[in-house]
Order: structure tokens, then C-alpha cells, then sequence
């Protein structure tokens, strides 16, 4: 089976990357079956509400795994991610829109129902198409895609590294967040979009078309994992690498070092385009609070707790971040904040590796063990 | 070796997706459960904290007179952090993890329109305490805040009447409520007969802070020999950095009052209020208000926060209101059950603090008292006008074009949110 | 708690004028609105003296009656209790607990006929600014009456500014009289004014009615008119133009303090410390400790404050860099992730210290109100002492690094390390100071901001992507270049603003940036040689 070749080839030397698939092949199985088959009653029962949350995470782990890739393997360090995750949530969403149909409070056929409301008479010329999902999904990833692809030519090609490149992709959400705010632009203003009734004729709000869309961000996930893994040990990966390690050097052997950044980076906008769109239908709202600066942050504090260049840390970090988060919010929510801010002190002090540097350190002192016996 | 590290990381990731699932299985049903989901970090906490206080408290003193239904009541604190979707998650897991009877929550439109597929979809219910826009009926709602007929619309009435304005700034933060609003008051005033040349309608982002050169243009537009007046729909800390514009341009109340809808006690004890004597504000409730019930309590709520500087304010009283209705309501049923709850809510009366009486109607809002105050220098309101009597609150607007036929009724035989009682068709309901 | 020592009769302790006038002022407490209006305008037609004082107390809201034996007293607040004083004499009559007097409320109405009556009475106030501010007060609602009030106060003025604002009060009458060479006369006056009632007056000299029929019948009239409307025009633009420009360097020195802190710990040291916003959040909350601390004295509170908040703030400053930020020199995009998490931290701190809510920081009055040029153009004092303190704070800076010991170490620590260090200087130290020294400017701009906006947990983060655009716009580790970036950017917004809305202007500048950036990476002032590798 050359398929199966081709998966063992791309996860060799990754036993991380094995691991999270097994875990995530195992939990993608389980959780349906818990949640669909065994009765409300019993002690196995997964609620959908976990099954929702769990589908969350795994919308921010695809997030994580896109921001590791320009951060972990190219050293562009993004501050404004979170822009190119709600590009793709906005998408979707205007998709979700136009799918409501008659339904809205206004009952108009055509136009949503803040448009009915603003006293919009037709809809504006950029959301034709959205009522076609083919053309929402490909409006997932070209949007980011091109806006990553336009400002990283800009910014790649006059060497804008470093902290100058981060604090201008602070700006660029910034900017993109105000912009969504305003209720001229066409997108919902503050509310944003919400209200969604159904997906592809199916409704949003039954528990089949929730495991459904968990295991289509399980499926998106694995995949998008192997094929960042395929990128990152392809031969443009290790440019890429070498690109992070010494950028000088990488252009005078004669590489075109702006474009593997470029490459890179517009790929990494697509990945989170993705993870947008999946998020949208199961949070059921998108607006210009996920736009903001602290999004992108906080993202890339989850890969730094999760250990950066590894793919499978920024899952973990993803994860296990907003696990804290979803238990502190609700246990301790006068605290969370510290701990929150706690984590991010500690991680940068003592786990300059993250959790993966720290467990492969201990692999490593206990390997030195062997040794010595 | 590879075993142990497989072992740790499939620890990590097992225990996150355990804890989710372990969590469900203890719970006691001894007690009644009581959500309330108020924003108690981010942007939002500024208002929201004084809430959470309110129905702890307000659920301490009903715990202290024997509980409810022979059971305890059990506050459920959650902290949406002031992030939307976040509203939405923690709603899902009040109603389907604690298995609350009520929430009480939310303070920002938005936030409302996360949590409302989520109410509606596991059949939930949610108070929701502050004034907002209207246009908006849901059978698992209850709105105990004012609609723009309990505020905006008597508020204007006064400005022309009794102050005489001609001319009119709408001033407000970027959002669907100063929109609304904006739009009803538009068209009320172009009905009134006032030209489109005397409004001019200005909108701001969230947490604008230098207001020069649009205080500087009200200036202007205040100084064409007709009285102008400001009804400003400023949201929270927006409303420092504008106030302190006005009073150093030197634009004082009696040059162009300002009626404001979103600041209230708790917003003015953040601000020097000297030099803002005479604007004004509207709401349904001031903490110097003179009524026993208020008196009392005033006072409960000093003692429970220890503090006896600490103010009151109109979303405050709405979750009395609320609280007291639920609790009857509830008793009226005899059970939490969410629709039994709700039919009972219709037509339930109980004591305001302004010493009337206010009843749920059909369409899940109240009865207030609409009253205008101006802003005193020790930073609280003296009430210079009110209504005769109490307001209905209207959910559907009868000055927008869109929504002039809609009612809403949640009685037999429509029983719907979104009515029209031209096409007698009910619509954009979620279930 | 009755301290009533004074239960003297009201009649007599108010004895020595006549009963009927303390009977007028006793009325004042009595009645509604209406009732209120009527009897001020009777306590104005008595032509007592002493009305002008009792007005004055009612106008400041500090007319109270006692609720024992109705005597009406004015209050001055102190503590829990409140000193009652005779309205007139000024004679202290004890004190009274909160509840055993109760205010005289008056409204917008009544405020108004307040301040026109006592514009009135004080034409003849020795002191020049009240004359001109009643005359001010008078003009902006004139009639025949006021008008010939004016006339008379004429004759004795002395004062040549009072006597221009007179004179623009009487021409606003003027213009409709029955004499053509009075209306050109008072025509050409108003026309030097810039007061919107002048111009107000003028329009209606040329304004056509839907016939296109003039209503002012006489044309050299109209022409006269027109002429001196235009001249208003054009004055009144370049005072809007001046305006403009002033907004935009306030607006400006905003943003410099806020990131002329960040010039030095990011600029100088390459750390991105997060927590800045954080740390002007501390200043602000220092200014309203001191406050608190010093209740009688507001007016000197904001100089203490300075120095408080510069010290809080520097101290918290070196606590971080000795805490966390040394151990990660060399990794900025590290410090980043570290100092977020501190701002977090410090945050959720003074929102468990103070409350989620803001804080009230008062404006001493020296801070309050407006310089005012003309009546088209005014410069409001705290605007115009932020934009001094700013620039005074530059100065500071720049001193310090260019004049001192410290300075010199800093900059040769920030060029090269390893050599400093050869040179014999404590480097670690010198981090120290110097995240200490951008800390402390921090604080220090906490306070200006403390007098501009809103004093919460939030404070902080509004600012914290301003600053940083700021510093990477004017050059990183040139302070010159954060002063040219901060007031450009800021006027640059002002002069946008108008023509786009406030959020268009912002989004505007940030793309601005953006693509500036793209053109001339390292900012609008380069650094150059060494310091600039790395």
C-alpha cells in the first residue's frame, strides 16, 4: 500500500507525531461513539458540550501548528495570526449568512440581517459567491493566503526581520480589527456574525452535525499535521530551517531566501484560514474581537508552552493551555488571570524548550544514565 | 525509554479529555442551581463585577429567608473573560454541565447574541439586565433592562419639551445598541418634524479616548443660534476622556446638555463630576431615589460589600427585579422546569426600587418608570422629570420600518417572538 | 451626633437686614423649579446688595436649609460631618451631620438665570476677568434691556478688552436700529468679533428666503454684511486650521510619553517589554493613591505624584528585570512572551487591589478649563500642560543620556556589551537603571494620562500598540525619532480625521506605518555604524 508508505515515511523519526495521531485516531473514534450510542444517563456519556470544547481545542492545535511552522521553522515570529484564523472564520461565516435565508429576524432572502438593518438595499458586490460553499472554502484559504502572500512580499523582499516584522503584523491585525469594527464595512460591525442555523443542509445545532464537524477538524488536523511534517522534512523545509539559523548565510550560498519565507508564510495563513473556518460553526459566532493583538499573543504563548519546532508541542501547547483556561475560567475566576500570566513567566524562564524540551531533557539524562551503567 | 515518553504524552493528552468528562459525574441535587455569567477580567469587568456582587448577594438573602422550593440556592460563578464566543461555551456549560435553572448574565449585545442559540438550543434561561436595542423577543429571555421606548424615546421628549432643544448631536460608540437607537430617535425626531440639517450623528470605537475634534465639532454645530442638545449612547470608559473634553472646552449643561444612556452611578464614581452638574441621563433607577425599598436595599448592599461608599445602578435594580421575578415565578410553578418557569414569568409582579410595581408581559419584557436625573456634584442624580406612570417595554420599535408590524407574544395563540401581525407569519425563530 | 449648639432663633442670627429679604432667601428652598425661578428673579428686582452672594452659593450647588428650623445656611463639605456657615456674614454656625440639612437643588433652567444674573450684578466687579466674563455671559443672550445695561457700564469701563466685548454686545442690538450709519457702524464692529452670535447675526443680514427675496431689504447693508462675514470666514479657518495642528500635537505628546519610556527599554536595551502599558497603569493608580492620601491639597497632588509614580514605576521596573528580563537578554522575541504574561499579572493585580472599576482621579483646577485665544480658538490647560510636560520629560531624558555618567554607560552598554564590560562597567547594573529609568517614564506618563482618560485596570493596553508603532515608525534607539514620529503621527491623524471618522484616521496611519516600514525598515532615523547590527 503506497499510501501507508507514504504516512510511515513522512512520521519516521517523529514518535511525537505518532503518538499525537494514535491519541487523536483514538479519541476522534471514542468520542462519537460515547457521545451518539451510550445513553445521557450513564457514566461513560460524553456531552456535547465537551465534544464542542474538545473540537475547539483542536480548532486552536491546527492554529498552533500553523503559527509553529513560520515561528518553530522559519524564525518570523507572527504577531497578527489570529488575523489570517478570523479571515478564514470570517469566510466561513458569510457562508453560515447566506444559508439563513429567510430565516433571519427580517426575513429577507438576500441579504443578512444587519445589512436589512443598516438599510443596505442590495448585498455589497464582496459577498457574492458565499452562498456556494465550494466558493466559501476557497475563500478559506485565499483570503489569508493572499493578504500573507501581499504583505510578506512587501515585507520579506525590503528585509523586514525580527522584532520590526512582529510589531508590523501587531499593526496589521490591529488595523484589520478596527476595520471589521466599523458596521460601513459589510461584516456584522461589533456583533459580527452569528445566528447561523445550518451547515451544507445540515442544522447546526443537532448533536450528529456537531460530531460531524469534530471529526472533520480531527480529519483536518491529522492531515494538515502530516502534510506540515511532509513540508518541514522536505528539502524546503531545511531551507527553511537554515533560513531561521543563519539568514545571511542561506542567501549567500544562493538561496532566494524571500521566497521560502514567502512560501512558508502564506502556506502557514492558509493552515490557519482552515482552522478559522472550522471554528466558526462549532463556536456559532465570529466577530472583530478575534482579530484582536491579544489573540496572537496568547497563540504564540501556547506553542512556546508547548515547545516550539515540533509541530506536535504547539498541539500539546494548544491544548493543554486552553484546557487550564477553560477549567481556571470556570473553578478560579477571579485568579485565572494570574495563573495565566504565571505560566507565561515560568515557561519562558525554565522551558525555554517547552514541555516537549523538558521531556526529551529527561530522555536525555536518562539515556546518559544507560550509558554509564 | 520511548515507552516512557509515549506514557507522559499520552498522560497530557488523556487527562485533558478525562477531567472534561470526570466532572460531570459529581453533582448533588440537593440544591438549585443559579448561573451567573458576567465578565470578570477583560474589558467587560468594569461593569460586570458590580453584577456578579448583586445576584451573590441577592441569592445569600433568598438562602437566608429558607431558599427556594424547601432547596438551597447555589450560585454557579463563571468568568466569560469579556471574549464573545467564550459566552457561548460557558452558557453550554452552565446549562448541560451544572444543570443550572437561570442565568443571569451578559451585559454587552453582542455578548446576548452569542449566548442566545445556546439558551435556545437546550431550552435554557437567561435574565438580561441592561438596556439595550430592542428588536429582539426570544422565549428563553427575559429582559428586566430598558428598551429604547423606556429610555431613549421619554429622554428626547423631555430635551424638546421641557429644555426646548431644536437642534441634536446622536453621539455614540460604534455598535448595534447607539445604532438602533440612533435610527428610532432619527426617525422619531424627522417625525417630530426637526430637519435633517439639525441632527448630526457621530459614531466612535469602542474606548475612544481624544475626543478634541468631535467635541470641538458639537461645539460648532451647538453654536447656530438654535438650543442643541447631546443624546449620547457613549459606551463606559469612552465616556471619562469625553466628558472631561466637554467641560475643558467649556461646553457646560446649560449650553448643550448631554443625556446620556449608558452612564449611570457606578460610571460617574470613576469621574471628577464637578464641572458635569446639570447633564443628564435617563435610566429606569438612581440610587438616590427616594423609596423604602431602595432604602433597604441600599443598605443590604452596603453590608455585603463592607463598603459603604459603594453605589447603585439601574442593571443592578434589573436583576433584583429579575431575581425576585424568577423566584416567584418558581414558586408559582412549583418546579425549575425551564417552560413551566416561563409560562409562570408572564404576568408576574413584584416590587421595583423606585416604589412601584412592575409586571413581566407577554413579550418577556417589564413595566418601569422612565426618569431623567442630572448629574449632581457628589457624583449622583437628582431626579428632575419622570413618567406618570409605568412604560411597557416595546421589543419590536414602532419608528423603524422594519419592524413597525412586528410584535412579539409568547402567549397563546401566537406564541412567538417575531410576529407580523400584517402577513400573520412568525419568523426567524430557532426552533 | 446633633451639633446643633446654635439653636439660636433663625431671626435673630439673621437679623440686621430686613425681614423681607430674609424672608425671599428663605423662600428659596420652598416650591418647584418654577417656584425657584420666580423668587431669584425677585431676590434680583429687591436690588439687595447682598443677593449677589447668595446667588453665587445656590449657583455652587453648597445652599443647603436646615431641616430642624428650616434656616437656609451654606455648607462647605468636611469629613463625615459638614460646616454650616450664615449664608450672608460668612459666620460659622457649628456643624451638622449629612442628614440634618438638605440641599437647595436647582436645574439646568435655573443655573442659566443664575449665571445671567449674576453677569448682571458683577458689570461693576472690580476685578477685570469677571467683568469680562460677565459681559460675556450677557452677550450670548441679548435684549433691549441688557443692552442698555451694557451702555451704562460703558461710560465707566476702563479696561480696553472689556470695553471690545461691550462694544460687540451693544453692536448685536445695534444692527437692527432705525439709523443706517449706526447698523454699518455696528456692522463693522461685529465683523472683528468671532463670536458665533456675530456671525449668527450677520447671516441673517444676507440670507435669501425660498423666493430668492433678501429679507434685509437695504443692499449696502447686505454688501456691508457679506464683507464682514467673510472676513470671519477666512480668520475663523485659519483659527480651525490652528486648532487642527494644536489637537494633533496634544494627541501627539499623548503618544510620545507613552512611548518614550519604550524608546529606552526597547530602543535602547532591544527588550519588548509588554508590560509598559502596564507600568503607566501603575502611575496612574500612584497619582490616585496620593490623591487619596492628600485630600486637602489637590493642587499640589500632581507634583507629587511625578516623583511618586516615577519611583513606583521604576522600582516595579527593576524588580522585573531583575526578576525575569535578565535572564533572557539576547532573545527579545522572548522577553516579549515574558513581559505579556507580566502585564497579565499586574493587571489582574490592581483589579484585586482597587476593584474592576475606575478610579477617580480629580483635575486640580489649574488644570481645568481652556486658554482662551479668541472665541474661535482655545487652548484647553490640560491639553496645553501634558503637551509642555512631555517635551519637558524629552528633555529630561535626553539630558540624562547625553550628560551623565549613567547616560554614557547606558549607550556603551547598548553598542557593545563585551566591551563595556572590559571597560570596568557593571553591566547587569547598568540594565538595571536603565529598565528602571523607562519604567519610571512610564509612570511618569500615568500620571499626565491619569488627567486625560480613564484610570482602570485597562489603562495600559490602549497605548501599548500605539507605543510600540511609535517607536518603530521614528527609529529604534533614537529618542529624536520617537519626538518627530510621535507629533507627526499624531497631527498627521488630526488633519484625517475630519475627512475619514476617527477609526477611518487610525486605520489609515496604521497601514501608513505599515507600508513606511516596508520602504525604510529601520524607521525615519536610522541608526547608524555599530549599533545598528544585530
Amino acid at each position: 500500500m503506497p499510501q501507508k508508505g507514504l504516512l510511515l515515511r513522512i512520521l519516521e523519526h517523529d514518535t511525537g507525531g505518532k503518538i499525537f495521531l494514535a491519541a487523536l485516531t483514538v479519541v476522534a473514534v471514542l468520542l462519537p461513539v460515547l457521545n451518539l450510542a451510550v445513553p445521557e444517563g450513564s457514566a461513560l456519556h460524553v456531552s456535547t458540550y465537551t465534544v464542542t470544547l474538545l473540537g475547539k481545542y483542536l480548532c486552536y492545535a491546527l492554529l498552533a501548528i500553523a503559527l509553529d511552522l513560520v515561528w518553530g521553522y522559519c524564525g518570523i515570529l507572527s504577531l497578527g495570526h489570529a488575523a489570517f484564523f478570523a479571515l478564514g472564520g470570517y469566510a466561513m461565516g458569510m457562508y453560515l449568512m447566506r444559508q439563513i435565508g429567510e430565516r433571519g429576524v427580517y426575513g429577507n432572502p438576500e441579504l443578512p440581517d444587519f445589512m436589512v438593518f443598516l438599510n443596505w438595499q442590495e448585498l455589497p458586490w464582496y459577498w457574492f459567491g458565499f452562498d456556494q460553499f465550494w466558493f466559501a472554502m476557497l475563500m478559506v484559504v485565499l483570503a489569508p493566503g493572499v493578504l500573507a502572500f501581499v504583505f510578506g512580499w512587501l515585507a520579506f523582499r525590503s528585509r523586514v526581520t525580527g522584532v520590526y516584522l512582529s510589531i508590523i503584523t501587531q499593526a496589521l491585525t490591529f488595523a484589520l480589527m478596527l476595520a471589521f469594527f466599523r458596521n460601513e464595512m459589510g461584516f456584522g460591525g461589533n456583533n459580527g456574525l452569528t445566528d447561523f442555523k445550518d451547515i451544507l443542509g445540515f442544522n447546526l445545532q443537532s448533536d450528529a452535525t456537531r460530531i460531524g464537524l469534530f471529526l472533520a477538524t480531527a480529519i483536518t488536523l491529522a492531515l494538515s499535521y502530516c502534510v506540515a511534517r511532509y513540508v518541514v522534512n522536505s528539502k524546503l523545509g531545511r531551507v527553511v530551517v537554515a533560513v531561521r539559523d543563519a539568514e545571511d548565510r542561506a542567501r549567500f550560498i544562493g538561496y532566494k531566501v524571500e521566497s521560502f519565507k514567502l512560501w512558508i508564510f502564506v502556506f502557514s495563513a492558509m493552515l490557519a484560514g482552515i482552522a478559522g473556518a472550522l471554528y466558526v460553526p462549532q463556536v456559532g459566532i465570529i466577530n472583530p474581537g478575534e482579530f484582536s493583538p491579544l489573540n496572537s499573543i496568547e497563540l504564540v504563548v501556547w506553542v512556546a508552552v508547548g515547545g516550539r519546532g515540533t509541530l506536535y508541542g504547539a498541539v500539546l501547547g494548544a491544548i493543554l493551555v486552553n484546557f487550564a483556561k477553560t477549567y481556571l475560567t470556570g473553578a478560579l475566576p477571579e485568579v485565572w488571570l494570574f495563573a495565566l500570566g504565571g505560566l507565561f513567566v515560568v515557561v519562558t524562564l525554565f522551558l525555554p524548550q517547552g514541555i516537549v524540551g523538558l521531556l526529551r531533557r529527561r530522555r536525555r539524562k536518562a539515556g546518559l544514565k544507560e550509558a554509564a551503567t | 525509554m520511548n515507552m516512557k515518553k509515549s506514557i507522559s504524552t499520552w498522560r497530557c493528552i488523556a487527562g485533558a479529555a478525562a477531567l472534561g468528562m470526570a466532572s460531570q459525574w459529581a453533582h448533588a441535587e440537593d440544591t438549585i442551581k443559579v448561573g451567573i455569567l458576567h465578565s470578570l477580567s477583560g474589558t467587560m469587568a468594569i461593569s460586570e463585577t458590580t453584577l456578579k456582587d448583586t445576584m451573590l448577594m441577592l441569592i445569600e438573602e433568598q438562602n437566608k429567608k429558607g431558599g427556594l422550593l424547601g432547596k438551597k440556592l447555589e450560585p454557579v460563578v463563571v468568568d466569560p473573560a469579556s471574549n464573545w464566543p467564550l459566552f457561548a461555551e460557558k452558557t453550554r456549560e452552565l446549562i448541560s454541565k451544572d444543570k443550572v435553572a437561570a442565568i443571569f448574565g451578559c451585559w454587552t449585545s453582542v455578548s446576548r447574541k452569542s449566548v442566545l442559540p445556546v439558551v435556545e438550543e437546550l431550552n435554557g434561561l437567561l435574565f438580561y439586565p441592561v438596556q439595550y436595542e430592542g428588536e429582539e423577543s426570544s422565549k428563553n429571555v427575559f429582559y428586566t433592562g430598558a428598551a429604547p421606548n423606556q429610555q431613549a424615546i421619554p429622554a428626547v421628549d423631555y430635551l424638546m419639551k421641557d429644555v426646548g432643544a431644536k437642534r441634536w448631536v446622536l453621539a455614540g460608540t460604534d455598535y448595534v445598541y447607539p445604532r438602533t437607537t440612533n435610527k428610532i430617535l432619527e426617525a422619531y425626531l424627522k417625525a417630530k418634524g426637526v430637519k435633517s440639517e439639525d441632527i448630526m450623528i457621530n459614531y466612535t470605537p469602542f474606548g475612544h479616548s481624544d475626543w478634541q475634534s468631535i467635541v470641538s465639532d458639537i461645539k460648532k454645530f451647538g453654536s447656530q443660534g438654535k438650543k442643541t442638545a447631546v443624546v449620547s449612547t457613549i459606551n463606559g470608559d469612552a465616556n471619562v476622556p469625553f466628558y472631561k473634553e466637554l467641560a475643558n472646552q467649556g461646553i457646560s449643561a446649560a449650553d448643550i446638555p448631554v443625556v446620556a444612556f449608558s452612564v449611570g452611578e457606578e460610571e460617574l464614581s470613576g469621574i471628577d463630576t464637578k464641572p458635569l452638574v446639570g447633564h443628564l441621563a435617563a435610566w429606569n433607577y438612581f440610587m438616590s431615589v427616594d423609596a423604602k425599598e431602595n432604602d433597604a436595599f441600599i443598605k443590604q448592599w452596603h453590608a455585603f460589600t463592607k463598603n459603604s461608599k459603594r453605589v447603585s445602578n439601574d442593571p443592578m435594580e434589573a436583576h433584583y427585579i429579575g431575581f425576585n421575578m424568577w423566584v416567584k415565578a418558581v414558586e408559582k410553578a412549583g418546579t425549575t422546569d425551564t417552560d413551566a418557569v416561563a409560562k409562570a414569568m408572564i404576568g408576574v409582579k413584584v416590587p421595583n426600587l423606585t416604589g412601584g410595581t412592575s409586571e413581566m408581559y407577554s413579550n418577556h419584557h417589564i413595566s418601569k418608570p422612565v426618569l431623567i436625573g442630572e448629574i449632581q456634584s457628589d457624583g449622583q442624580f437628582e431626579v428632575v422629570w419622570e413618567t406618570d406612570k409605568l412604560v411597557i417595554g416595546d421589543a419590536w420599535s414602532d419608528f423603524l420600518p422594519g419592524s413597525k408590524d412586528i410584535v412579539a407574544d409568547w402567549t397563546p395563540p401566537i406564541n412567538c417572538g417575531n410576529y407580523n401581525s400584517k402577513t400573520k407569519k412568525c419568523s426567524g425563530q430557532n426552533f | 451626633m446633633m451639633l446643633l449648639i446654635f439653636s439660636a432663633s433663625p431671626l435673630q442670627a439673621q437679623g440686621g437686614g430686613d425681614p423681607a429679604f430674609t424672608a425671599l432667601v428663605g423662600q428659596l428652598k420652598d416650591g418647584d423649579f418654577n417656584d425657584k425661578a420666580r423668587t431669584i428673579s425677585d431676590l434680583e428686582a429687591s436690588n439687595d446688595e447682598r443677593a449677589i452672594t447668595v446667588f453665587k452659593t445656590l449657583l455652587a450647588g453648597s445652599l443647603y436649609y436646615r431641616k430642624d428650623d428650616g434656616r437656609v445656611v451654606s455648607v462647605k463639605e468636611g469629613g463625615d460631618a459638614y460646616q454650616l456657615f450664615d449664608v450672608l456674614s460668612g459666620e460659622s454656625l457649628g456643624e451638622a451631620g449629612r442628614r440634618d440639612v438638605k440641599k437647595i437643588s436647582i436645574n439646568n433652567y435655573l443655573r442659566g438665570q443664575l449665571r445671567g444674573v449674576i453677569a448682571r450684578l458683577s458689570l461693576s466687579h472690580k476685578n477685570t476677568a469677571v467683568r469680562l466674563n460677565a459681559v460675556k455671559e450677557i452677550v450670548k443672550d441679548i435684549d433691549a434691556d441688557t443692552a442698555a445695561l451694557l451702555r451704562e457700564a460703558m461710560s465707566a469701563e476702563t479696561d480696553e478688552a472689556v470695553l471690545e466685548a461691550m462694544r460687540v454686545g451693544v453692536a448685536l442690538m445695534d444692527v437692527n436700529s432705525a439709523d443706517k450709519s449706526t447698523r454699518l457702524a455696528a456692522i463693522e464692529n461685529l465683523g472683528g468679533s468671532l463670536l458665533p452670535e456675530a456671525r449668527l447675526r450677520l447671516d441673517a443680514l444676507v440670507v435669501q428666503d425660498a423666493n430668492k427675496e433678501y429679507a434685509e431689504a437695504d443692499a449696502d447693508i447686505r454688501r456691508a454684511a457679506a464683507q464682514a462675514l467673510s472676513h470671519i470666514e477666512s480668520r475663523r479657518q485659519i483659527y480651525g486650521f490652528l486648532e487642527t495642528v494644536f489637537f494633533g500635537l496634544s494627541l501627539g505628546s499623548v503618544l510620545l510619553l507613552a512611548a518614550i519610556g519604550l524608546a529606552i527599554t526597547f530602543g535602547v536595551m532591544g527588550v519588548i517589554n509588554m508590560a509598559h502599558g502596564e507600568l503607566m497603569m501603575l502611575g496612574a493608580y500612584t497619582t490616585y493613591v496620593v490623591q487619596l492620601l492628600m485630600p486637602n491639597h489637590i493642587e499640589y497632588s500632581l507634583l507629587v505624584a511625578v516623583p511618586a509614580a516615577f519611583l513606583v514605576a521604576g522600582i516595579v521596573g527593576i524588580g522585573i528585570e531583575r526578576g525575569v528580563i535578565r535572564f533572557l537578554y539576547g532573545r527579545p522575541l522572548e522577553t516579549l512572551l515574558a513581559t505579556f504574561g507580566i502585564s497579565l499579572i499586574l493587571q489582574q493585580l490592581v483589579r484585586s487591589i482597587f476593584s474592576p472599576l475606575n478610579r477617580l482621579v480629580e483635575t486640580p483646577a489649574w488644570m481645568s478649563g481652556a486658554l482662551e485665544i479668541n472665541s474661535a480658538f482655545a487652548l484647553t490647560y490640560n491639553r496645553l500642560y501634558v503637551i509642555v510636560f512631555s517635551l519637558l520629560v524629552f528633555a529630561a531624558l535626553l539630558l540624562i543620556l547625553k550628560k551623565t555618567a549613567l547616560g554614557l554607560q547606558v549607550r556603551a552598554v547598548s553598542q557593545n556589551r563585551a566591551m563595556a564590560k572590559a571597560m570596568g562597567i557593571r553591566t547587569s547594573w547598568v540594565d538595571a537603571l536603565t529598565f528602571g529609568l523607562g519604567s519610571g517614564i512610564a509612570g511618569v506618563a500615568g500620571v499626565a494620562l491619569s488627567q486625560l482618560t480613564n484610570v482602570g485596570p485597562n489603562l495600559g493596553q490602549a497605548y501599548i500598540i500605539d507605543s510600540f508603532m511609535v517607536v518603530v515608525f521614528g527609529g529604534v534607539g533614537n529618542l529624536w525619532g520617537t519626538l518627530v514620529g510621535a507629533m507627526s503621527l499624531g497631527v498627521v491623524n488630526k488633519f484625517l480625521e475630519p475627512w475619514s471618522g476617527a477609526v477611518l484616521a487610525k486605520i489609515l496611519v496604521l497601514v501608513f506605518i505599515i507600508l513606511f516600514i516596508q520602504k525604510r525598515p529601520r524607521g525615519l532615523f536610522p541608526q547608524k555604524g555599530r549599533a545598528a547590527e544585530g
